[in-house]
């Protein structure tokens, strides 16, 4: 339970955050801890105050979860939009833009509802995520419990992921129907300061309502490719045989608006990932701040992610779909130092600076 | 043109009503989770008899820190008064820390499933304690920027919104130790 950057208070067994003077707890001097400052490079300066860390404002995360519900019904229109563009150029190709345009709405109205109302549960169970109950991971419930409590929502429901690799993600429309899933690998390689961190970063999602957006955007995604794999395979793959059999003067028609549905089908996957990455880079620092507002201790987190970093972050059911949901993108693991200008996280590295920047950690140190 | 001062005076009762909801829903958040410090308090109470009945056997030598914890248990359930609650919470708190160290020094105790799932509902509960006053104290701040801060001032003023005390731990533990310069 305890690890080796938190200092133990010598007298209570407290865990305090690391390069704290007094125990806060029972207010025993700490001392020089051996390993106190290990995530510092072990350059522990007197002189160097740790800035007082204050509360994220609350009307910030009303903005959030605002400007996200606004966003995720954005996403709809979008959705539509482009549905209705691929269903009317797809069914124009095959010479019947109508029943093109009829059947891309019953996908359309198919794939909303579920994203809406069974989008998290598909999310999990993508994943293989079960519930986490009995006694081992007690620990992983108590610490979900309490990160809910620091950030005043209601407590999520939490699943665990069978699997070494080391990551989490939150789910769930709203923060009262919200469940965070991490592996087990992660519970189990995760002093109780990190795991804490790593919670809390998910409960920022869960407040500021991000999981909404994401589980929309993913559903945007995946249905652009979708609709685009569909046709691009149909195309490639002899139906456009039936358009050269001719139906009497709609062949210059089906022309065109093959080559609009080609152009399409290309066209809207690329923008579909273009939006999924904009989307998570300023969320992760804002949810990074705010876990670092919750614990009150922004080097736990910066802890976990460079443990995530060096021990790895596959999760099973991994893909282009659902990367954008965890703490640190399962499917491109990057160095401390790799610059990601086709991600949808920003660099880990640059994430552990920032905590440490703000945990008083001077960076580069 | 004749509509813009009705225009007018319903964006001003707009503002009006959501200015005040804001201050009632930041009051009942506060008020909220005051309940949920009380909540976690009281499970620290049901959960040190359960702990101590586990111990005691093992720790024939220990019984003072035991009877210390007991002790204090009792003392502050029986506190009146929220300073009064607060220091006896304090007391108990570190007690119970020190109960934490002796059983991490019998190597049979840590061994034992019972003991170290009691110690972990107990450190988790600890740490809801702390956080859900942090919590408290950051709504206290949230509510009391934004009655005193222009325009929401007058609607709480009006409707008089009251500032609220944020949770403070004993003065003396905060106090800087004073060195001698002889």
């Amino acid at each position: 339970m305890i690890g080796g950057i938190a200092p133990a208070c010598p007298k209570c067994g407290g865990i305090n955050r690391p390069g704290a003077d007094v125990c806060y707890l029972c207010r025993e001097p700490l001392g020089a801890v051996p390993g106190a400052n290990a995530l510092a490079g072990g350059s522990s300066h007197p002189a160097m105050a740790r800035p007082p860390l204050r509360p994220i404002p609350m009307l910030l995360f009303t903005e959030a979860a605002r400007h996200n519900v606004r966003m995720s019904a954005l996403l709809f229109v979008l959705l539509f939009a482009v549905f209705f563009l691929l269903g009317t150029a797809i069914g124009g190709a095959y010479g019947d833009p109508r029943t093109g345009l009829g059947l891309s709405f019953v996908l359309y109205a198919i794939l909303g509802t579920t994203a809406y109302f069974s989008g998290s549960t598909i999310v999990l169970s993508i994943h293989g995520a079960r519930e986490a109950g009995g006694e081992e991971h007690r620990q992983l419930r108590n610490v979900v419990e309490e990160m809910a409590i620091a950030a005043g929502v209601p407590p999520p429901k939490v699943y665990v992921i069978p699997a070494a690799g080391m990551n989490a993600f939150a789910a769930g429309r709203r923060p009262e129907e919200a469940c965070v899933a991490v592996t087990t690998g992660l519970v189990d390689r995760l002093n109780r300061e990190e795991l804490q961190g790593v919670i809390a970063h998910e409960l920022a999602h869960v407040k500021s309502r991000d999981t909404l957006y994401n589980v929309c955007a993913a559903v945007l995604v995946g249905a652009v490719a979708l609709l685009s794999d569909m046709f691009l395979r149909g195309a490639f793959w002899g139906r456009r045989g039936r358009t050269e059999e001719g139906r009497g003067g709609g062949g210059r028609g089906n022309a065109a608006f093959f080559v609009l549905a080609l152009l399409l089908a290309v066209l809207a996957p690329l923008a579909a990932k273009l939006l999924q990455m904009s989307i998570s880079r300023q969320r992760e620092y804002h949810a990074d701040a705010a876990a670092a507002g919750f614990t009150r201790n922004p080097l736990g987190l910066a802890s976990a992610l460079a443990k995530i970093t060096t021990g790895g972050a596959q999760v099973p059911g991994e893909n282009r779909g659902t990367q954008h949901l965890f703490i640190v993108n399962p499917l491109r693991v990057f160095g401390p130092d790799a610059s990601a200008l086709m991600s949808t996280h920003p660099p880990t590295g640059e994430r552990i600076q920032r905590l440490r920047a703000m945990g008083g950690v001077a960076a580069g140190s | 043109m004749a509509y813009i001062p009705l225009v007018l005076v319903v964006v001003i009762l707009a503002w009006f009503v959501a200015a005040y909801n804001k201050l009632v829903r930041f009051r009942n958040q506060i008020k909220n989770a005051w309940h949920q410090i009380d909540v976690q308090l009281k499970r620290r109470y049901d959960l040190i008899p359960n702990l101590v009945e586990v111990v005691k056997d093992y720790m024939a030598y220990e019984q003072e820190t035991l009877t210390r914890v007991i002790e204090a248990r009792g003392a502050a359930l029986s506190a009146k008064g929220p300073a009064a609650q607060a220091k006896a919470e304090g007391l108990l708190t570190e007690t119970l820390k020190s109960l934490f160290a002796v059983v991490e020094r019998y190597p049979e105790l840590k061994a034992n499933q019972n003991v170290a799932s009691l110690q972990e509902e107990l450190t988790g509960t600890e740490n809801k304690i702390s956080f859900a006053r942090q919590f408290y104290n950051d709504s206290v701040m949230t509510y009391n920027n934004a009655i005193q801060s222009i325009p929401t001032n007058f609607i709480a003023s009006f409707f008089n919104f009251a500032q609220e005390a944020y949770f403070e731990t004993e003065p003396e533990s905060r106090a800087v130790p004073k060195a001698s310069l002889r």
